[in-house]
């Protein structure tokens, strides 16, 4: 899933300064399975923030309510009514959550209370690793199943490089497994690992964010338009 | 506007009924006094509390919360103190964000038959409350800059003329 | 090499193609444009290798370029191997890079993927690594004998001359793949390693002895790595927290041994006398070096402390070094 903690009080209070009133929203999808802005979140971050706030004598109004996602319109349409009455809106969606309400409402100034970290998953209770960079062009039927381009701070597709500490760390963490010490270990676990023997060619990155802002189109999903000549 | 000095600090405390309640309650039938403004909201594991409620606690006025369970190791449900501990840590470090002194939340452990351990938790953490003032919260301190009784003075309730005393209503 | 046609005709190529033991330095560039940083460290070396690496921002702090600093060397009449990390540049500086040092002359090129930015004094920058070290020898190679750029296109006036170098850290975990992708390294097109710093020698005995047995040694020249210890306290920061480096606990001791019964006010004479054993150690073990089947020479790495080439290279009997025609 889409992995997000918040940003520090601090900074989000800085956010709201000159602000009277204020919707907080949160997300039932993703942020509140990595518990950045699900329901809970939301209750927590804005009884944390009306007390900041009434404690610098510019005391916030802070309104919660959750939606179930809110990267689509659909879930997002029925805020439209109330939003006259607020001076903003702080989302605890992701990144594409902010951008989504942001585009419905122009008129109202939409903060992110999140930052918006990567996609991975939970390692163990309480832990999220990054998995996944979208790189566009799935390269896992060669590692294994371990991606080296989120998984080694070098993105090496022929690793791994002379960094590797003891017991396979990566020499930029130590809490950081090398990812190809994994890789060749896996491999090795499917009887495969002659195959790391083949060089990976130069990535073609243009179908990942370099080669700009990707879209997908599927037609045969899009809504059909009636032909009014008929 | 009342005066801190002679304000009665408000204090909830969580407290688990298997082991916190339990050395409350026995605290009571053995005359061991602990502060009335204390007020106890139960729960069947102190793991159930949720930050959320501490926090909507201190908004709604309280100036300090409590959270009291089993003695760890002890735990009724296993590990729901542990869960309770992180949490209460978590919003202590909060409420060092949010402006207020992270004193004002803590976590105890007792047994069961722990009546007069639970009554002189009780009271330092009240004194301790007492000392921090009021959260500022619903009461407006006077000015920030008048000196706050030390835990020794508060004993005699500084009678001032033209003081009302701090009571329940106050809050 | 094994053909008797030079890929590149440089003075590093003609030596290891005559079959003679190869001295390669190393220079590190200033924080700074000051040609003559440059100049006085290609002095101390000049003469006592027959090449000198020039490093490409090394451990992620900003200096001045290899190629540039590479051009003042070899103006001094001293051949020099730039060093390219996959870190800092995409495909098209990379080759652009390339045609412009290959303008200037300069052969000898060392590929690496570069440590990581965090290490050094720019830890927010964004890194590339739009090729790693493997991909980048690759395309070098098919640069020179394709005559092509990365992307399939032809390179007017053919590619340029290069003697394409890799580096290899053999102890570093998992040790048992690491005469593998040496191989690899090989078959990408490698026609020299340079190691990291060796001090145990049993386990580097067991590493060649695998890249000999991989077929390794016949088309590429391993260079191991060497280099004089300051100290005792070097010896023991090198062996806990540089991955890779393996320093064994009698060289550690000998080092402790030297500067027994020195009071620790005498720094300098400590200073001294632990450098004259660091020096001593590392001259033997060049002599144990030599011996190994399949070592072409040896790469010295005297960190900050070019002073010491000279020394050890005399002490090594490997001085004078031979003239060249590339």
């Amino acid at each position: 899933m889409i992995v997000a903690d918040q940003k520090p009080i601090k900074d989000i209070k800085e956010m709201l300064r000159g602000k009277k009133k204020v919707l907080a929203v949160g997300c039932g999808t993703c942020v509140t399975v990595c518990f950045a802005g699900g329901k809970r979140e939301v209750g927590v971050l804005s009884s944390a923030l009306r007390m900041a706030t009434k404690l610098d004598d510019e005391p916030v109004q802070i309104d919660e309510t959750v939606v179930q996602r809110q990267c689509e319109k659909e879930f997002i349409e029925h805020l439209g009514e109330q939003l006259d009455e607020y001076d903003a809106i702080l989302s605890l969606g992701c990144g594409v959550g902010v951008q989504t309400l942001a585009d419905l409402y122009p008129n109202t100034r939409v903060l992110p209370a999140l930052n918006t970290k990567f996609m991975g998953g939970p390692s163990e209770q309480g832990v999220w690793v990054e998995l996944c960079q979208g790189c566009g062009n799935c390269m896992l039927e060669y590692t294994g199943g371990i991606c080296p381009i989120s998984q080694c701070a070098k993105q090496l597709m022929n690793g791994p490089c002379g960094g590797t500490g003891k017991d396979g760390r990566c020499e930029v963490d130590p809490d950081t497994p090398c990812a190809w010490f994994n890789i060749w270990e896996r491999m090795d676990q499917l009887g495969i690992q002659d195959e790391l023997m083949q060089i990976q060619p130069a990535k073609d990155w243009s179908s990942s964010r370099d080669g700009g802002r990707r879209r997908i189109v599927r037609k045969d999903l899009q809504k059909p338009e009636l032909d009014e000549d008929i | 506007m009342d005066n801190i000095a002679t304000y009665e600090p408000q204090i909830i405390a969580f407290c688990c009924l298997h082991c916190a309640y339990a050395a409350a309650d026995l605290a009571g039938t053995s005359r061991i006094a602990y502060p009335p403004s204390i007020k106890i909201v139960s729960l069947s594991c102190t793991g159930r509390t949720d930050m959320g409620h501490i926090l909507k606690t201190l908004e709604d006025g309280a100036d300090g919360v409590l959270v009291v369970g089993c003695l760890e190791g002890g735990c009724h449900f296993q590990t729901g103190n542990l869960y309770a501990r992180q949490r209460v840590e978590h919003v202590a470090g909060l409420l060092d964000q949010i402006g207020l002194e992270s004193e004002r939340v803590r976590m105890v452990n007792v047994s069961a038959g722990q009546g007069a351990r639970f009554a002189e938790l009780a009271n330092v953490f009240a004194k301790t409350i007492k000392a921090l003032g009021p959260t500022g919260l619903k009461m407006k301190p006077a000015a920030r800059e008048i000196p706050l009784p030390s835990p020794a003075e508060d004993e005699l309730t500084l009678l001032l003329a033209d003081q009302k005393p701090a009571g329940k209503g106050a809050i | 090499m094994n053909d008797g046609t030079l890929k590149s005709g440089s003075h590093l190529e003609n030596i290891l193609a005559a079959g003679q033991f190869v001295v390669t330095g190393e220079i590190g560039p200033p924080k700074s444009h000051d040609a003559g940083v440059i100049r006085e460290k290609c002095a101390l070396l000049n003469g006592c290798v027959d090449a000198a690496n020039i490093t490409d921002n090394q451990t992620g702090i900003v200096r001045m370029s290899s190629i540039a600093a590479g051009i003042l060397i070899q103006q001094e009449g001293l051949e020099p191997v730039i060093q390219m990390t996959c870190r800092d540049r995409n495909r098209l500086a990379m080759q652009s890079d390339i045609l412009g040092a290959a303008a200037h002359g300069i052969k000898n090129i060392l590929c690496l993927s570069g440590d990581h930015q965090s290490f050094g004094n720019h830890p927010g920058a964004k890194n590339v690594h739009d090729l790693d070290s493997m991909q980048l020898i690759r395309m070098l190679q098919e640069m020179r004998d394709k005559d092509q750029f990365q992307c399939g296109e032809e390179i007017k006036g053919g590619g340029p001359p290069l003697f394409i170098g890799a580096a290899a850290n053999p102890f570093a975990d998992p040790m048992d793949l690491r005469p593998l992708r040496l191989k690899k390294k090989a078959i990408a097109g490698a026609d020299f390693i340079q190691t990291q710093l060796i001090y145990d020698m049993d386990r580097f005995r067991e590493y060649m002895k695998k890249a000999v047995e991989l077929g390794v040694t016949e088309s590429m020249s391993i260079l191991a790595g060497v280099g004089p210890l300051k100290g005792a306290g070097m010896a023991r920061y090198m062996n806990n927290n540089v991955p890779g480096m393996s320093v064994p606990d009698h060289i550690i001791e000998r080092m402790e041994a030297a500067v027994k019964g020195i009071s620790s006010d005498d720094k300098k004479t400590r200073m001294e006398t632990s450098r004259a054993e660091g020096i001593r150690i590392c001259i033997e073990q060049i002599e144990e070096i030599k011996e190994i089947e399949g070592v072409a020479g040896v790469h010295i790495m005297a960190i900050e402390w070019e002073a010491a080439v000279r020394p050890f290279v005399e002490g090594a009997g490997l001085y004078p070094r031979p003239e060249g025609d590339g």
